[in-house]
């Protein structure tokens, strides 16, 4: 009940945070990875001694093979990112690192990818995107299709659709403006797996939003058969509290594993994992204190 | 009740003889982030190419390149053919190679990227040995499938067509050679060895020999390609050290473990019986995706891993919604097998439309492309379906065989 007698306060904390993350990615903009831009990225850790940032630099500045960041990696090492480059070029960049052999390291990695690779997998995923959101608001508006009563009771299946729409932008722009910001702070950037992070993200999110609105579908039918006569915003606020246990028990237990994958995984994977903790955090409040709540206001105000 | 029991029983031994197969069977497939080696992108240039060519000659250059990778000797070696490009207009042809163990890029690629080279070579009869005639690939014109009318059946035979200098060049060999064998190579590799049996000054031959169709047009292919190689442009690649990988893989295993037994105490000490009743649940339902892991086989990735994590916790979803309803209900004071049935009832419609949500959203996924990602997306989608199952089935009997009715 307190999400949805309270409603207007939590529409506008939403509200702001949603304006401060557009506000933010359009100043700071995404720190884009090689994924999607193009470019080589090498990351290597010396097992010897450890050269400092400027003799690397100047060892690359010596290939002419344009500008290079190099960015400290954890104690031993390094990552260094440049143009896109062929098999031979990526065999200089490689004894530029260990500076005529002066420094031996291993290599942890080496990626180089062409321009055609990354605007195809941007145009993908944007694709994936948009095509998970229709998916989902179709499937919804099909699986809440018994939902809207005659009698002047609740709001239509798509009406449920399109909320749920508003809390997956929702659920998806919080860890993007994370993303923001690590990258802004942290040196994180978006690659595939970031795309991937946010695609599940969409995923989990709707379960959440949908296991509440199951709730309220099975509330409603149930006041229909008894002739109950409770308002919709009754309806709505006692399935919240209904759901609440098991909103906050399974996300419990999603972020038990993701934190012992924070923790303990390997460092590749930690800012996808960092994206998945916070889009599942934005999930829950997203399915609480947004679309249900969300569904109350329109329905009032279609009353009117 | 009886049922029930008899059920359970018989899913927890086949569970236990799952997990003997799942941790004592073959290895799993690990993927190059977590084995370490390289991956390599390739763009053909099909330009030159009929477009109703195209697949055969992608096939052609597959085949050639998966002849060259195995020469390095690297363990189990990936070529496979994939489309790539925009959504709209023409689809760029692309090879994937990837070279597990492989770290140096350079000479992988080297060894790739050379043309196909195909040699004629006559056989030494006294060493044994094929000593090479200068007659090569570049010489020949085309190849062709034709049939020998001559036999009954007609069996199917390679014709050859040099152009000029190579017709003078042949006929000289032929003239010189009659009666000697002829070695063909693709590669190194000997492709064919038929037998002179005249001098040709035609420009023409044909190599005669008891195979199929399949393998005649097989050969067809190799000599037009291997004489006119598609040109190929390497457009990205992927390096990972052997440490990384591993790396990647220890600490992925040892969070996996951790996080399991976190969420199997929280069940355990939150929901007490039920609690324990879903944690033997979720342990079926751990087994049942390793086995098919191994079974289908699912390349296991860093990412593949992470999903396989979140996956569990969208399986013990299901049983929390369950337990849930079922505190429910004991305020309202149903308890026993009346109120395990009603729970049951009633979660379905929940776990079915969220579990189908998240299982089409994983077909998007499976889509969207790149390796890590597949792998992230099979083993969701997977783990939506085998959650539904261990969740609805599991749990359920489970639950049966406890609960008494009264």
């Amino acid at each position: 009940m307190f999400a949805v007698k309270n409603r207007k306060i939590f529409f506008a904390i939403s509200g702001v945070m949603l304006l401060v993350s557009y506000t933010l990615m359009l100043i700071w903009g995404f720190n884009v990875g090689t994924d999607f831009k193009g470019g080589t990225i090498v990351e290597v850790k010396y097992t010897e001694n450890v050269p400092e940032k400027s003799v690397i630099e100047e060892a690359l500045k010596g290939l002419n093979l344009g500008d290079a960041s190099v960015r400290r990696a954890g104690e031993t090492g390094f990552i260094v990112r440049m143009k896109d480059l062929s098999a031979d070029d990526q065999e200089l960049l490689k004894s530029a690192m260990s500076v005529n052999n002066a420094y031996p390291y291993e290599l942890e990695r080496l990626n180089s990818v062409g321009p055609t690779i990354g605007k195809e997998l941007t145009e993908k995923a944007w694709v994936a995107i948009v095509v998970i959101i229709i998916i989902t608001i179709l499937f919804i508006a099909y699986a809440f299709r018994g939902v809207s009563f005659s009698k002047g009771k609740g709001v239509s299946s798509w009406v449920y659709g399109f909320v749920s729409i508003v809390a997956l932008i929702h659920d998806i722009t919080i860890p993007a403006v994370a993303a923001v910001i690590f990258g802004k702070f942290l040196g994180m950037e978006v690659d595939a797996l970031f795309v991937t992070a946010l695609l599940s993200l969409l995923g989990y999110s709707i379960n959440d939003t949908i296991i509440i609105f199951d709730r309220i579908r099975e509330n409603l039918k149930e006041n229909q058969e008894r002739n109950l006569g409770e308002s919709f915003e009754n309806t709505v606020g006692k399935s919240l509290s209904q759901t609440y246990g098991r909103s906050i028990n399974t996300s419990l237990t999603v972020f038990l594993v993701l934190v012992s994958l924070l923790v303990l995984g390997s460092a590749s994977v930690k800012f996808f994992i960092l994206t998945l903790i916070i889009g599942t955090i934005a999930g829950v409040y997203s399915s609480i204190f947004l679309a249900a709540p969300l569904l109350v206001e329109i329905n009032n105000r279609r009353r009117k | 009740m009886t049922k029930y029991r008899f059920w359970s029983i018989v899913v927890i031994a086949c569970s236990i003889w799952a997990a003997f197969f799942v941790f004592n069977g073959a290895p799993f497939k690990l993927g190059l982030d977590l084995s370490g080696g390289t991956h390599l992108v390739y763009r053909a240039d099909t330009s030159g190419v009929d477009s109703g060519d195209i697949e055969s000659a992608m096939t052609s250059l597959r085949d050639t390149i998966e002849r060259r990778v195995n020469l390095f000797g690297v363990a189990e070696p990936i070529v496979q053919v994939e489309q790539g490009g925009a959504f709209e207009g023409e689809k760029e042809q692309r090879l994937i190679v990837e070279l597990p163990g492989v770290t140096d890029v350079d000479e992988a690629v080297k060894k790739i990227g050379e043309t196909p080279i195909l040699e004629f070579k006559l056989l030494n009869q006294d060493s044994g040995e094929f000593v090479s005639t200068g007659l090569s690939g570049s010489r020949l014109e085309r190849a062709e499938l034709r049939f020998d009318s001559n036999q009954i059946g007609s069996a199917p035979i390679v014709g050859l067509k040099f152009n000029s200098e190579g017709q003078v060049l042949f006929s000289q060999i032929t003239r010189e050679n009659t009666g000697k064998v002829l070695g063909i190579f693709l590669d190194g590799i000997l492709l064919q060895a038929p037998y002179i049996k005249e001098e040709i000054s035609g420009g023409e031959a044909v190599i005669t020999g008891s195979f199929t169709v399949d393998e005649a047009k097989q050969i067809v292919r190799d000599l037009n390609y291997g004489a006119l190689p598609m040109p190929v442009e390497l457009i990205g690649t992927e390096t990972i050290g052997a440490t990384l990988g591993g790396e990647a893989l220890s600490s992925g295993v040892k969070a996996a473990v951790v996080g399991l037994l976190l969420v199997a105490l929280f069940m355990i000490v939150w929901y007490r019986l039920p609690g324990f009743i879903s944690v033997l649940a979720l342990s079926v339902y751990v087994i049942a995706m390793l086995l098919l892991f191994k079974i289908i086989p699912v390349t296991l990735t860093a990412a593949g891993i992470a999903g396989f994590i979140i996956s569990i916790g969208m399986a013990i979803d299901a049983n929390i919604i369950i337990f849930e309803r079922l505190k429910e209900l004991k305020t309202r004071n149903v308890g026993g097998a009346e109120a395990v049935g009603e729970s049951f009832k009633h979660a379905w419609s929940a776990i079915r439309d969220g579990q189908l949500t998240t299982f089409l959203g994983a077909i998007v996924l499976f889509w969207f492309g790149t390796s890590s990602v597949e792998g992230f997306a099979l083993v969701l989608g997977l783990g939506t379906l085998v959650s539904v199952w261990s969740s609805m089935f599991v749990s359920r009997i489970f639950m049966f065989s406890i609960y008494l009715k009264n």
